[in-house]
Formats: structure tokens, C-alpha cells, sequence
């Protein structure tokens, strides 16, 4: 188990590289904390899987440098590195049995047949696979194969990181919370550092204790669940993170006094920079409520999604989503909306620009 | 609810006289050489199951039967390996696919009678390219019309030439079908060469390389034209084999009745073996 270092690390699928957009990843400067449970977030092709590969030493980083715990680890091959992967399609070798598939990463590394036995019998005991343990791998359901990869991948109780990249893609839905509880649990158990790539933040958001969100080859940010949820330091991730995402309006800024359109509004904060094009107001539908005074709107659409309802208004070009609990309006009322005023967040070209008012005791 | 409908019967009709007319007459027909004599004018008389009595204890069928099972065993052995081996090196990505593709694919285009003359011409001692380079430049003997070793050879070579690109094109069809993951995950749990060999590229190549060497098999065992064109069956009877010495008996000496009998014995090993090999290969399939 080791601290994961990216250093100054970019990277490239074209030969030589000019452009900034031929980087399918931007600079990178992260830490991985040993022992830590990370994932990856980010729409697809946002070089998250690419970042993964070069962690696990199956690509080569173009520039820039990775450490395990303060040692150089850029050139090594993945089985140097010492790490596990699991990947998005389960791995598994046909002709083996069970046993002998969560024996291969230990055999390959020539340890001694029992310790083998001990280490498969408790790997097997943790993703309950005991019963198929004699069985032929060949003729598992696709929710086994997976755990079988993933045992292959947390047999070895030396790897520095145990890497996942969306392995529950071909999973059923009635068995992916039963995998991604078991996988929290391991992780509680086997206290390797984890790093789960998905594009599915109720996955990442459940799965781990820091989320990396990823856009365009670039971290966005790095929190905790609650943090991206209630502060995103961009508006992507405000708008990839939350169902419905957050609302984004554009607005105009005069004298550190937020407008929008003729409205004045009440920002969490004071403004932390004044220069920029793109000035944007971030507030999440669940703080927006109606009431009897505030900013006019024209309700446009109501979604009853189970314990609450969608409002979608719209206030001049604008359109504002709202959580609604209990009764809603209808289709063309004309309602009042209201931001609850800690919540709501400037942005100027895209990143955060108000602080959080320190609370008076 | 399930409803009786025989209708279904009349959709099959036209293969069931498909197969009528080119399977199942001519074998009858064969079927019914094979139990009588006849000298010709349509006269025929019955002899039962005298033929096959005769052709299995006869010696020259024996010597052929094992010739052909030589040729076989001998191809199979050079042509799956070589095959795999080939498919192997070749590269899965990039200009070269292509390139490769066609140089493996023109072996199999070339009509077997012509593959045959080609080879014959190509080995004779004094104007062949390959005879000649043996005899005259490598300063070894050879020469097919006289020493049935080299004929052999020959015949071994020249189908390894034809054939091998089969094995090679269903084996690397087999090969790129594996998805990157598998070499990656065998990457981190440390696995050899070897293991990523054994326990991956096999495993996935297994079932084309079941129809593969069914396919070689088959072919190599009613090989008759290359072999015909190049050595004729000779030197003496030395690469005689069982098509050959069939079409010798049935059109050579005209012998129909024997010649019946002796194909529907060819026919009925050439579907046992493929038979037995193919329920083995895919025994564990089932399971």
C-alpha cells in the first residue's frame, strides 16, 4: 500500500503534440492518500480512463511523473508497480476453475501453495463465492465473473492500489447496490487504496470517501460527496452531480450587486474576483423554493419523481428547475422563486468566485 | 397456448428434395453399384456384401488407408502449429494487416489442379527452380519421379503452402477477437508469455481451431487433384493415396463394384473421425 503521487502529468495519443487540445490529458498534480477510497468521475472520454492506465502503468504518460510513496514508479510495467485492475468487461480465464483463477496472480508471483490456499479460501469467504470454488469459471453469471476479477485483483495483500474502471457496467441493475456495498465493505476490510473510475456519480458518490471529478482531461475538483454537492468549484461539476443538476443562470455583475435580469441577488458571499466575460449564478433546485414574493417565473413543467416534484419555470430566457415537496403548481401558473441565500453561488467563467460568509455564532 | 401445425412440413420440402437429388441419389446409386458386379450393357449381378469383405481385407487398400492417414497426421502436425504460430507474429494493427492478409489469402486462391503443375514444374532436377537449386547448387539428390521420400516431400510441402494460410487466417480471427483487457489483466497479475499463450490465446482460439483442423482434416483425407497432377500416385504406388487409388480402381480398370464399396468405406471413416473429434473438442462445451 503506498501514497500516489501524479506529478506534472500530461498526456497524448498523437505522436508529437502542439496543441493543447491534442492532450487528451491536461496537466495533472494529484495525491492519493494510502489507504483512501477515490473515484474517478466524469463523462465519457473524459480521460479518466486514460489517467487509470497510466496509474497502472499500461500507458506511458507523454510528460510528467508518478510516485509511489516518493519513489519513481513512471517507467515500471504494471506487475513492477505491484497493482490490481479491474476492468469494465469481466476477465476471466475460461479453463480455470474458480479456485485456480484466485490462485494465478500469487502463483504467477511464486508463493508457497498454502499460503495460496489460505489467502483464495479468504478472498473467496469475503465475495461469497465459496460454494464455486471447484466450478469452471467458463460457466459463471456475469455478476460472479466480476467478482472472480475483482478476487483476482484483492488476493495479493501487498498491491499498492487496487484500480477499478467501471466495473459494473455489465452488471444487472438488481445486483449492482449488492456489488457496490460489497466493494465498500472489502475496502473497510482489505484497506487498499481504491480508485473506482465511473461515469455514474450514484456509484462514485456512494463508493467513496473522495471524489475526482474529471472534464476535458482536467480535475475540476476533489471532495467528498457533500462537498461536491454543495460547493462545486465549477459549474460542471454543479451540473454533472445532482438529479436534476444544478441550475446555471447567466447574470450581470455591478458593483459586487449580482443581477439577474433586473432582480437583484443575495450571494452567499463577497465576491472574490471582479475580471472575467462569463458571469453565472449557481443555486441547486433544492434551494429554490416558491412563495408568495421573489423573483416572477412561468412554471413550464412538473415531474413527480417519487418523493418530490420537478418544477421547471422559466423567468425571462432563463430556465429554473425547483424541488417541490408536496402540492405543485401547473403549467403556466406564474409563481415566485426564492434563493435561499447560502446556497446561492456566483461563477465567472465557470470557476467559483464567492466565498462562504463565516457564520456569526 | 400451443396449436398443432403441420404446415411447417411444406417449408422444408424443397430442401428435402434438394438433398434428394444431389446427396441422397448418388449415394443410393453408389450404394447400389457397391452390391453387385456388372460387365457392362446393364447387366447386373448381385454379390451383397461381397465387395466390402474384399476391399477391407485387401492389402493395396490397407497400404493406401495408411498412406492417407501418413498424409494427414503429417499436415496436421506441420499446417496447426505452423498455422498458429504464424498467426501469432502477424501484427493487429496498423498497414501491415492488410498487406499480410493477402499475401496469407493468395495460396488459397489458386485452383488445385494448377497448384499441383506449378509444384511439378517447380521441382523437376534440371529446369525447376527448387530442383535445380537442390541438385545443382545444394548438391543433394533429389528428385520425385525417382525417390519416393522426395516425393513425399514434396506432396507435404506443397500442401503445407496451400493450406497453412487456412489455419493461419481462422487462428488470427480467433486473435483479434480478444479484447485488450485480457493481455492487460494478464499484464497485472503477472502472468508469462507462456500463461497469456495457454490460458488466453487458446482457450479463445479453441473453437476455430476445432473447425479449422476439421477443415484440414476433411480436405487432406480426400485430397486427390494436387497430388495427382504432381507425382500421379507414383513413384511406383509410393503416394498412392486413397482418392487416387479409387479413382484408379473405378476408372482405370472400370472395377465399379469394388470401386462403390471402397467409397462408402472412405466416406464412412472420413465421418467417423470428424465425427468422433468434434464431440470430444466440444464435450467440455457442454457441460
Amino acid at each position: 500500500m503506498a501514497k500516489i503521487t501524479l506529478s506534472k502529468l500530461r498526456h497524448s495519443y498523437y505522436p508529437n503534440p502542439k496543441l493543447a487540445d491534442d492532450y487528451a490529458l491536461q496537466e495533472i498534480d494529484l495525491d492519493w492518500e494510502d489507504g483512501g477510497a477515490y473515484a474517478l468521475l466524469g463523462p465519457s472520454g473524459c480521460g479518466k480512463s486514460t489517467l487509470l492506465n497510466i496509474i497502472s502503468g499500461l500507458l506511458v504518460p507523454t510528460e510528467g511523473k508518478i510516485l509511489f510513496d516518493g519513489k519513481e514508479v513512471t517507467s515500471l510495467t504494471p506487475n513492477q508497480r505491484n497493482i490490481a485492475q479491474v476492468f469494465q468487461f469481466p476477465v476471466i480465464y475460461d479453463t480455470m476453475t474458480v479456485y485456480n483463477n484466485l490462485a494465478f496472480p500469487l502463483r504467477n508471483r511464486g508463493v508457497d501453495e498454502a499460503k495460496i490456499d489460505e489467502r483464495v479460501r479468504e478472498i473467496a469467504e469475503m465475495l461469497e463465492v465459496t460454494d464455486l470454488l471447484n466450478i469452471r469459471a467458463a460457466g459463471l453469471s456475469p455478476d460472479n465473473k466480476q467478482k472472480i476479477s475483482m478476487g483476482r485483483g484483492l488476493v495479493r495483500d501487498d498491491v499498492n492500489v487496487v484500480m477499478f474502471d467501471e466495473p459494473l457496467t455489465v452488471i444487472d441493475p438488481h445486483l449492482k447496490w449488492k456489488l457496490r456495498s460489497k466493494l465498500k465493505e472489502l475496502h473497510q476490510r482489505v484497506k487498499a487504496t481504491m480508485i473506482y473510475v465511473t461515469h455514474d456519480q450514484t456509484e462514485a458518490l456512494t463508493f467513496a470517501d473522495q471524489v475526482v471529478v474529471m472534464e476535458l482531461g482536467q480535475v475540476v475538483q476533489i471532495g467528498t460527496p457533500v462537498e461536491l454537492f454543495e460547493r462545486p468549484k465549477h459549474t460542471f461539476v454543479g451540473h454533472f452531480i445532482g438529479s436534476p443538476g444544478m441550475n446555471i443562470l447567466n447574470c450581470t455583475v455591478s458593483e459586487g450587486v449580482a443581477f439577474l435580469g433586473q432582480e437583484k441577488i443575495d450571494l452567499e458571499g463577497p465576491i472574490t474576483k471582479e475580471s472575467g466575460t462569463k458571469f453565472e449564478i449557481g443555486i441547486r433546485p433544492e434551494f429554490v423554493t416558491l412563495g408568495k414574493t421573489g423573483i416572477e417565473a412561468t412554471v413550464k413543467k412538473v415531474s413527480d419523481i417519487g418523493r418530490h416534484s420537478v418544477v421547471e419555470t422559466s423567468v425571462g430566457e432563463l430556465k429554473v428547475a425547483a424541488v417541490v415537496e408536496g402540492e405543485t403548481p401547473s403549467i403556466d401558473d406564474v409563481v415566485h422563486l426564492n434563493f435561499k441565500q447560502d446556497q446561492t453561488r456566483l461563477y465567472i467563467d465557470g470557476w467559483l468566485a464567492t466565498a462562504a460568509r463565516e457564520i456569526k455564532l | 397456448m400451443k396449436t398443432e401445425n403441420q404446415k411447417a412440413w411444406f417449408f422444408v420440402l424443397p430442401v428435402l428434395l434438394l438433398v434428394a437429388f444431389n446427396a441422397l441419389l448418388p449415394i443410393m446409386t453408389v450404394v447400389n453399384y457397391s452390391m453387385q458386379e456388372t460387365f457392362g450393357n446393364n447387366l447386373f449381378f448381385w454379390e451383397g456384401l461381397g465387395w466390402f469383405e474384399k476391399i477391407l481385407r485387401s492389402e493395396r487398400f490397407h497400404a493406401a488407408l495408411g498412406r492417407q492417414f501418413l498424409f494427414t497426421g503429417l499436415i496436421l502436425i506441420i499446417e496447426i502449429p505452423l498455422g498458429i504460430a504464424i498467426a501469432l507474429s502477424m501484427p493487429r494493427k496498423g498497414f501491415w494487416v492488410p498487406v499480410c492478409l493477402i499475401l496469407m489469402a493468395l495460396p488459397m486462391l489458386i485452383p488445385w489442379n494448377v497448384v499441383g503443375a506449378m509444384w511439378n514444374i517447380f521441382t523437376l532436377p534440371d529446369i525447376g527452380l527448387l530442383g535445380y537449386f537442390v541438385n545443382h547448387v545444394l548438391g543433394i539428390n533429389y528428385d520425385m519421379t525417382q525417390d519416393p521420400f522426395a516425393a513425399w516431400v514434396t506432396i507435404i510441402t506443397m500442401d503445407v503452402w496451400h493450406w497453412t494460410s487456412l489455419v493461419v487466417l481462422l487462428s488470427y480471427a480467433g486473435l483479434v477477437s480478444i479484447p485488450d483487457a485480457y493481455y492487460q489483466a494478464a499484464k497485472i497479475d503477472g502472468a508469462s508469455n507462456w500463461s497469456v499463450f495457454r490460458f488466453i490465446q487458446i482457450p479463445k482460439m479453441k473453437n476455430v481451431l476445432t473447425i479449422a483442423i476439421l477443415l484440414r482434416f476433411m480436405d487432406s483425407f480426400n485430397i486427390y487433384t494436387e497430388p495427382f497432377v504432381l507425382t500421379g500416385g507414383g513413384p511406383g504406388n509410393s503416394t498412392t493415396l486413397l482418392s487416387i487409388d479409387l479413382v484408379k480402381i473405378a476408372l482405370g480398370q472400370f472395377d465399379l463394384g469394388p470401386a462403390a464399396a471402397m467409397s462408402l468405406i472412405y466416406f464412412a471413416i472420413t465421418l467417423l473421425v470428424s465425427w468422433l473429434f468434434y464431440t470430444l473438442m466440444t464435450k467440455d462445451d457442454l457441460n
